[in-house]
């Protein structure tokens, strides 16, 4: 029983091993060169931390916007909150240009967090048996605040760094000491690990999570900061990472179920190995140049995600 | 005993529930019974506290449901509320086994797995507890949510409609086991659609019409046929079969 429950975690670290040593092993530079200690140590072993913390934080907090909202086709890319980060992220920046790095990053998770909230608050009398009415008003929200995004950026003459937010996420410029903000994306996913059981409950209804003596706000404040946090983190140092939310979460249940104590690290690893895969194979394809991996998930994703809409009878 | 006193209920302009003072023994299978819409679901999840209490009061086991912190009021009552549908993909086991979070809260011990087995084993769901549960039928999947509620395992059981999409094999089951742990000692308040069940099985029935209490007391009170004529205004027959109430009413 246990070794059957640890077994897609060990297949999970298994797999993700060779990808980590490809990815420090592919680029044009020669590592076995003088510099190689050093491209090793400031761009190869950073990049290939940045895409692991980046799809373990992505994933995780899929899991928890679908458990909060009780949905399985909505991700924090589809629910308005990377677009309310970057406008959190834009008015800071422009209210208070000397602003350190801290200040931004709250003002890009707070902007999350209302997002956020204000979705949860749009879709809160939807009927629950219509479950594709909840992602579809998600995409609305999100288009208007990127509208709304876009629309400042180009009277502020922004529009560069918030094309750079918005569209393309992509890892080739991380190098030492661009990336460490996903280390606290890193940590708000972790925190879901944490809680994982509560998340759980709260996913079968505020009735029975009441009746078990949670109280379901506060749960659901928990994961409003989860998701808020890992998507403002991910959408200001490495742009917007469409379907990896959406994708994982949703392949890990159907082979393993939503009991997340179980679910949730076998989540978080596949998310770093799939965005993992999908780098390595930007790398490779157009070598010496690269795709950006949201072209490359994009392409994956949505390919695997018409093929999991197409043999899900329905709604079961 | 629960102790509701001076309950009034609103939602929007509607009156739901007026005036209800009630008490409902230890000890006991109390059954609530009235005509859809009367109010029983209401009642039954202001007194589980999943509903927010706008007048009045109401105690459980001496706690205030207002009150009393949320997680003492978890091992004194559990809730079956009624039609819940969940969205997760749990295993059967991993759902009875979160009835035992008021008790361990995330470290389970030898005695949940215990509970949890002994609550499957009464639910007759011993070889469905691997699967998940969006490959049962309704009436299992009932069963499951029913086996969660009673490997909580408090001294107070709530539970609304619990015979609905059940067959008549696993209903009078149901009934069987409540019976049993009621003769433990435990008490169960039980919301009961079909009144027949209300009358063979229950020691205190509650009759509820239109926000009102009609009539309490014990079946053979309840369950004059003029009482219940009026509550659901129909015509019906009562006999008596072994001793209880039975009540005819394909005339
Ligand atoms: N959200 C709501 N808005 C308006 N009326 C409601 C709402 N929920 C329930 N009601 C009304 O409250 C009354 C009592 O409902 P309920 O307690 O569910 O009855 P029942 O006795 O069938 O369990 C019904 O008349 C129902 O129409
Ligand atoms: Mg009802």
């Amino acid at each position: 029983m246990i070794v059957l429950r640890a077994r897609p975690l060990v297949l999970m670290v298994l797999a993700l091993i060779p990808l980590a040593l490809a990815s420090l092993l592919i680029g044009v530079a020669d590592l076995s060169g003088a510099q190689g200690g050093l491209i090793l140590s400031i761009s190869r072993w950073p990049r290939t931390l940045a895409v692991m913390l980046t799809g373990a934080a992505l994933a995780v907090a899929g899991v928890v916007m679908q458990e909060l909202v009780r949905n399985r086709f909505v991700e924090p890319g589809t629910t308005g909150t990377g677009e309310a980060a970057a406008l959190g992220l834009l008015l800071a920046t422009l209210a208070f240009p000397e602003a350190g790095i801290g200040t931004r990053m709250i003002a890009a998770s707070l902007g999350g967090l209302a997002g956020t909230a204000v979705f949860l608050s749009l879709i809160r009398h939807l009927p629950p048996q219509e479950v594709l009415l909840i992602p579809l008003t998600g995409l609305i929200w999100s288009g208007v605040l990127g509208a709304v995004v876009l629309h400042i950026g180009w009277q502020t003459d922004l529009i560069q760094l918030v094309g750079i937010w918005l569209m393309t996420g992509e890892f080739s410029g991380v190098i030492a000491g661009r990336y460490e903000l996903l280390w606290i994306a890193g940590l708000a996913a972790g925190l879901a690990l944490f809680a994982a059981d509560r998340l759980a409950i709260l996913g079968l209804g505020d009735g029975v999570a009441r009746g078990l003596g949670l109280n379901p706000e506060a749960v659901m404040r928990l994961g409003l900061v989860i998701v808020a946090v890992v998507t403002a983190m991910v959408m200001a140092t490495v742009g917007m990472i469409p379907f990896l939310g959406l994708v994982v979460p949703n392949i890990v249940s159907r082979v393993m179920g939503d009991n997340l104590r179980a679910s949730l690290p076998v989540t978080a690893l596949a998310g770093a190995g799939l965005l993992l895969t999908c780098d390595i194979i930007g790398r490779l394809l157009i070598f010496p140049y690269e795709l950006p991996v949201s072209t490359v998930l994009g392409v994956l994703g949505a390919g695997v995600f018409l093929w999991l809409l197409w043999r899900r009878p329905g709604h079961d | 005993m629960i102790a509701v006193s001076d309950v009034h209920h609103h939602i929007g302009q509607a009156q739901i529930l007026r005036d209800i003072t009630l008490t409902l023994p230890a000890g006991k299978i109390t059954a609530l019974i009235g005509p859809n819409g009367a109010g029983k679901s209401t009642l039954l999840s202001l007194v589980a506290r999943l509903t927010p209490l706008q007048q009045g009061q109401i105690t459980v086991a001496g706690l205030d449901v207002q009150r009393a912190p949320s997680r003492e009021l978890a091992r004194t009552m559990a809730i079956l509320p009624q039609n819940v549908a969940v969205f997760s993909r749990l295993r059967v086991r991993e759902l009875v086994a979160f009835g035992r979070w008021p008790h361990h809260q995330g470290r389970p011990g030898p005695q949940d797995a215990a509970k949890v087995a002994a609550a499957l084993h009464d639910m007759g769901l011993d070889d469905l507890s691997h699967r998940f549960l969006d490959q049962l039928s309704g009436g299992q999947r009932q069963r499951a949510h029913l086996a969660m509620a009673l490997a909580q395992d408090t001294p107070w059981l709530l539970l609304d409609e619990p015979l609905a999409a059940l067959d008549m094999a696993h209903a009078r089951a149901l009934m069987q086991t409540l019976a049993r742990l009621r003769d433990s000692g435990k008490s169960i308040v039980m919301v009961l659609h079909e009144v027949n069940y209300a009358a063979a099985w229950a020691d205190h029935v509650v009759a509820l019409k239109a926000g009102r209490v009609l009539a309490h007391g014990t079946p053979e009170t309840v369950f004059a046929p003029d009482v219940l004529g009026a509550l659901y205004d129909t015509r019906l027959r009562v006999i008596r079969q072994d001793g209880r109430p039975l009540v005819l009413h394909h005339l």
